[in-house]
């Protein structure tokens, strides 16, 4: 079957089976290997993708349910050489080790501060209570959000 | 990565129309919304479907929360966020918002909608205790616009299924809203936060002017072959003063009554033991919540 | 020795600083990680790239009557289907493992463990691949299993290695440490002794990138390249030469980024060997990513040891004496990631940080119809094994003394005047200073509030409890003498290499799954040469372009790798300084080192950088007389012996006393880790460590039906911590440095694994007293704790 698919704002028409999932066309596909997959019953999160501007564990989600919608990618959070807030809270506060979760994680964080741009430390860990972290405990996670919540705040 | 043998991929784009593909695929095909059920199981390869309906775009028709004077109607499609997030339930129902909060995860409460919650018949699943626990009933529409209502015992077959042919759709819940003080809440006990629950009860109160119970229901999860409300405590409840004695009292038979299996979240014991506690703590908030 | 608590990072400091040298520094590696372009395994891509299945053993036990492929190989996109049979025609069929037992790389006569690699299928993709190992037929004849390993010895229990020529039982080794006879005379002699058995149920590393690889194999130039998933790529490949019989020189393995280790990735897996063969068979690039299922039932475990602990002490609270039994479970082949002369691991420091007259080991490890593994689950080998056990009996103790555990602990450290101490079972620990650590852990937790915050709970019928641990961990091994993984000394290289525009590039044996090495590398040699960190290349992860090293586990990178790299640095530092001399025309005597900077004594004026030296080293310009060109040099480093981090852990833990619910409220770590490279990632490997800890302590366990059928086989059954379980971490530290390391520095990425869940576990002991519990073995899941509390534990096994 064909799909078109918005992804960063790019949009794809590919040719698909309807069983693939959204995380391999987009790894697979379109070759965006950003988004990461951990387990396969959507209990880690590290697959998490915006679709029409809401975190999803893209693992569970066909890649034909996704036709016709946006998705936004960790490739998408950037604005060329410039980080995104959330991005560059993660990178001063310690918010990630080996990586491999921080894509679905940088996702949820800035869906989080769209809704709720000053979140206290036990929104922010309710937010990310669908993904498992192995390396940094969460606390540093949540300073890194805090941080892109201040430095939001003071540049607006 | 595990994935799912192959399938055609259908998408719904209504009601009557995703019905049609139903009459037309038989018990090949299989609807599918927030999936995260289903394509698990799909891609372990214990579910296969030729077909896959997609009915996610039927929000917009089964999407909603509609509070009437008599009953409080929500769609299907509605999705777990939603749920959590209205002001307007959580009024009315508190037990959907405290049941909503340890449902499963944020990420998922995006994707997962009441109707595949309610049709996924899992035992152990919270909002068919919340439906059970309210009195709640379904509507079933099938081919030619027919519609049947049918109660939240009567829509568990057994475990993993329901009334809903092959060719039906659940479209929406009904609760009655009775003229009385009322007040709802839900307790679940879960390893860790997104599990299944180990025990879950709900419990609801209609207070009258006097402050008697009116009625009350407790519904539980995990401890039965389906979520199961329990008669004989509305029964021991009814025109009682609302007091710790009768909570006890509610407990006992709660843990007297139901049948849970000694597994890897627990022992049948301790399930029992959660039965009884849970049943107390849920019709004490209850009960609070009646009266303020 | 200086004691600090760490300082909270404030939400609105910029942190970008930027140290030459120690110090908080941002990563180098989070650039790309941040933006997605991090490449892990499974986002090789390879043009003509296949993609390998694995079919898998549903039973624990069964002998294999016959294996059909041929549907299989009709299926859509099918390359190629192999079985044990075509890899036994190819002498490929066995492996060894790390501890010179056999592994099948397909099982040929039967298969031993549910989910042991049966058959593999190579497709054009990954959805054909899995969808043609629903087509492969495998008749199997079901045997019993060994499951229970208390009974895996008794006379007519099934032999599992029936492969193992002349074996007739299910025993894989006895193992002894320390002095029966002392011991026994001591413990004869003793006020008090307890005794309890405690069971350290069999978990999972679960990192959360699974393992993989990549096989490319060009038939034209006889190289074979593989991506894989590994934390000791040189040892891999040295034993893939071993194993596949390729020329060593012939073998590039790489390890890209990789998502999490924490042990798992130590051992080669059969499905490693699978892409190889696939891409040999197939003349094409093979890609094998297991899913999680797999990950879980077939890759290395770490723990199941079951322990009876016996302490001995005087009324008075002198700990005198342990001895302990031990019982441990190896599943179907002997995969134990340590080095050989060790087959225990390190598990011969469970006399803890305490000054013992006698202790004694005795362990039996047998074989069970269970995966294989044994890997240390981010511990230095066993050592998590031996904390728990040490830092549970001694709480017993203060249970049976009424003695508060903080108090006795206090009482029995060994003192900093007896360092280097040689324990009751060999080991010298290098240095440490116990008492400031636990009072600084005391102090920050208001240890004395606590406990009368408790007292005013319990009085009202509320369930709290505070728990402590006080750790020596033994990390860094070698030296190679001692210390080998099949023949393979445990040492490490280092090469580094200054241009001549004084940028540098250091290549290193070991391999970050998420430490850091980038940037603490870069560190090290910056704080030896003075080259700031941004100008220094940190290469690693890849055979062909690094030196020969065993790898990071056992937090080895900073004890061995570390010491290694600032030798190298000091190697260049020497030639710098001769260069120099010529340079300024003085004697090198007459040189002062301000880091970066080689200055005239008594004339600073008079100065030379390190980025000068580099550019005359290779210029033009006269150098010392017999002196080569080039700026650079390599080294191998032997560590003489291990390094001993150790730390303070107290937690406050809050039990609903109707449900049995575990609320972890605080966590107070401080660490000793020597020298400190760069505090904030110290802190991040402390902070993932301790949720470790809260994961056993309170819920993670790979358990198994009576069938041998695995019950964690998802993360839907087997339970990680989300941020909802665990407290904001609250760290502190001192530093008492080791003498022997060039740095003084220890090793920090495994300390709180290895002390956190006895703090847990005490914690919640303790919260138990009013129903006079004294132990309850992990995971403490509600139901468990709900057991205890009716004086009805079990063991979790």
């Amino acid at each position: 079957m064909q799909v078109t698919v918005t992804v960063n704002g790019v949009e794809y028409t590919k040719e698909i089976e309807g069983r693939l999932l959204l995380v391999h066309f987009l790894r697979d596909v379109l070759g965006l290997t950003g988004t990461h997959w951990g387990c396969d019953t959507s209990n880690c999160g590290t697959c998490v993708v915006w679709m029409d501007g809401e975190p999803v564990k893209s693992c569970t989600v066909l890649a034909a349910m996704a036709g016709g919608r946006e998705v936004r990618t960790v490739e998408g959070l950037a604005n060329g050489a410039e980080l995104d807030p959330i991005q560059e809270g993660f990178r001063q506060c310690h918010g990630l080790q080996c990586g491999f979760c921080t894509p679905g994680m940088l996702m949820t964080c800035r869906h989080l501060l769209d809704k709720n741009p000053d979140p206290t430390e036990g929104e922010i860990r309710e937010a990310i209570s669908g993904q498992i972290c192995r390396c940094t405990g969460y606390s540093s996670i949540v300073r890194s959000v805090r941080w892109a919540a201040v430095h939001e705040a003071a540049s607006k | 990565m595990q994935v799912p043998a192959p399938f055609e991929y259908e998408r719904a784009t209504s009601v009557d129309q995703a019905i049609g593909l139903l009459e037309r695929l038989g018990n090949s095909a299989r609807l599918v919304a927030g999936g995260h059920s289903l394509l698990p199981m799909m891609k372990l390869r214990l579910a296969n479907f030729e077909y896959l309906i997609d009915i996610n775009d039927l929000h917009g028709e089964l999407g909603y929360i509609r509070l009437g004077a008599g009953e409080v109607r929500i769609g299907a499609m509605t999705r777990h966020r939603e749920l959590l997030e209205s002001d307007a339930l959580a009024e009315v129902f508190p037990i959907f918002r405290d049941a909503e909060r340890v449902i499963a995860d944020p990420i998922v409460r995006n994707r997962g909608t009441l109707g595949g919650s309610l049709c996924q018949a899992d035992p152990s699943e919270d909002l068919s205790a919340v439906c059970t626990t309210l009195d709640a009933s379904c509507v079933i529409r099938g081919p030619r616009n027919t519609e049947r209502v049918v109660s939240m015992e009567e829509f568990h077959v057994g475990p993993y299924e329901t009334a809903v042919a092959d060719n039906e759709i659940l479209t929406e819940i009904r609760i009655p809203v009775k003229p009385y003080a009322s007040g709802s809440a839900y307790a679940k006990v879960e390893r860790r936060a997104g599990d299944w629950a180990v025990v879950s009860a709900g419990a609801a109160i209609w207070l009258d002017a006097a402050g008697r119970i009116a009625d009350a229901r407790v519904g539980l999860a995990a401890v039965g072959p389906n979520t199961t409300g329990i008669p004989e405590i509305s029964a021991a409840l009814r025109g009682q003063e609302p007091a710790e004695a009768l909570y006890e009292l509610a407990g006992a038979i709660a843990a007297r009554t139901c049948d849970p299996v000694t597994d890897t979240r627990g022992s049948a014991d301790y399930k029992r033991h959660l039965a009884d506690e849970l049943t107390r703590r849920t019709l004490r908030t209850a009960v609070s919540r009646a009266r303020s | 020795m200086t004691t600090v608590s760490e300082r909270r990072e404030t939400e609105f400091e910029d942190n970008d600083q930027k140290p030459v040298g120690f110090g908080r520094m941002l990563r180098k590696e989070d650039a790309r990680l941040l933006r997605g372009r991090g490449r892990f395994v499974d986002d090789v891509q390879l043009p003509g790239m296949l993609h390998l299945a694995i079919l898998r053993s549903p039973f624990a036990h069964a002998s294999i009557v016959s294996i059909d492929t041929s549907a299989a190989e009709a299926s859509p996109g099918v390359k190629a289907v192999v079985t044990g049979e075509t890899l036994k025609g190819l002498g490929l069929a066995w492996m060894p493992t790390l501890s010179n037992d056999v592994q099948a790389v397909l099982a040929t006569d039967k298969v031993r463990f549910q989910g042991q690699e049966v058959a593999f299928v190579v497709a054009e993709d990954r959805y054909q691949a899995r969808d043609a190992l629903e087509l492969i037929d495998v008749e199997y004849d079901v045997l019993e299993p060994v499951i229970d390993v208390r009974k895996a010895l008794e006379p007519d229990a099934p032999v599992i290695r029936t492969d193992l020529d002349g074996k007739t039982n299910n025993h894989v080794f006895d193992w002894e440490t320390g002095d029966e006879e002392e011991t026994n005379r001591v413990f004869a002699e003793a006020d008090v002794i307890v005794k309890e058995d405690i069971v350290y149920p069999r978990v999972h590393p679960a990192p959360m990138e699974t393992c993989g690889s990549v096989a490319d194999f060009d038939p034209v130039e006889g190289k074979l390249r593989l991506w894989s998933t590994t934390q000791a790529p040189h040892a891999h490949r040295t034993l893939y030469a071993i194993v596949a019989g390729l020329p060593e020189h012939k073998i590039q393995v790489i390890a890209p980024d990789i998502g999490g280790g924490f042990g798992n990735k130590v051992p080669i897996y059969p499905g490693y060997v699978h892409s190889i063969v696939g891409s040999i068979v197939t003349g094409k690039p093979v890609k094998w990513m297991e899913d999680r299922s797999e990950n879980l039932i077939s890759t290395g475990f770490a723990r199941d040891y079951i322990m009876r602990a016996e302490i001995a002490a005087t009324r008075a609270g002198k700990i005198l004496a342990i001895r302990t039994n031990v019982l441990a479970d190896h599943g179907a082949f002997n995969g134990t990631a340590a080095p050989v002369k060790y087959p225990a691991g390190f598990f011969g420091v469970f006399t803890g940080s305490y000054d013992l007259k006698a202790a004694h080991c005795k362990m039996t490890a047998v074989y069970t119809n269970k995966a294989p593994g044994g890997v240390a689950y981010a511990c230095s080998f066993r050592i998590t094994e031996a904390v728990y056990l040490v830092e549970r009996i001694v709480d017993a103790l203060s249970y049976e003394l009424r003695m508060d555990p903080a108090e006795l602990r206090l009482k029995n450290f060994i003192q900093p005047e007896q360092f280097p101490y040689t324990t009751k079972t060999g080991w010298v620990y290098d240095s440490g200073d116990y008492e400031p650590t636990m009072r600084l852990a005391m102090e920050m937790a208001g240890y004395e509030d606590l406990r009368k915050e408790q007292a005013l709970k319990r009085a009202k019928g509320e369930l709290m409890g505070i728990g402590i641990a006080f750790f020596t961990e033994a990390v860094g091994a070698g030296p190679r003498k001692n210390m080998d993984i099949l023949g393979l000394g445990m040492a490490d290289g280092c090469e580094l290499r200054v241009h001549p525009t004084g940028k540098a590039v250091v290549r290193l044996s070991v391999k970050t799954q998420g430490q850091g090495h980038e940037t603490t590398f870069a560190q090290i040699i910056a704080e030896e040469l003075g080259i700031p960190p941004a100008d220094i290349d940190v290469v690693h992860g890849d055979t062909d372009n690094t030196p020969f090293g065993l790898g990071t586990y056992g937090s080895r990178s900073t004890p061995v790798s570390g010491a290694a790299a600032a030798l190298v640095a000091r190697k260049v530092r020497d030639k710098a300084k001769l260069i120099a001399s010529a340079m300024l025309e003085v004697s090198v005597a007459d040189l002062d080192w301000v880091k970066g900077v080689f200055q005239v004594k008594g004339d600073p004026g008079k100065s030379v950088t390190i980025q000068d030296i580099a550019m005359r080293a290779h210029g033009a310009g006269d150098l010392p007389d017999g002196m080569e060109g080039g700026l650079e040099a390599q080294i191998c480093y032997n560590p003489s012996n291990l390094t001993y981090p150790h730390g303070a852990y107290i937690c406050v833990v809050d039990i609903d006393p109707g449900t049995a619910e575990v609320k972890v409220r605080r966590f107070i770590a401080v660490d000793d880790c020597g020298t400190r490279i760069n505090p904030m990632i110290i802190e991040g490997q402390v902070h993932g460590g301790l949720t470790d800890g809260v994961g056993m302590a309170l819920m993670e366990m790979i358990s198994f039906d009576e069938d041998g059928n695995c019950l964690g086989a998802s993360l839907m059954d087997y339970l990680i911590p989300t941020a909802l379980e665990v407290p904001d971490w609250e760290t502190g530290f001192t530093v008492t440095p080791s003498p022997h390391h060039p740095i003084g520095a220890k090793g920090i990425g495994e300390s709180a694994t290895v002390g956190s869940p006895p703090a847990i576990v005490n914690a919640v002991v303790d919260a138990l007293k009013p129903f006079g519990v004294r132990h309850a073995d992990m995971p403490l899941t509600p139901s468990r704790v709900w057991d205890a509390m009716r004086g009805q534990a079990t063991p979790p096994i």
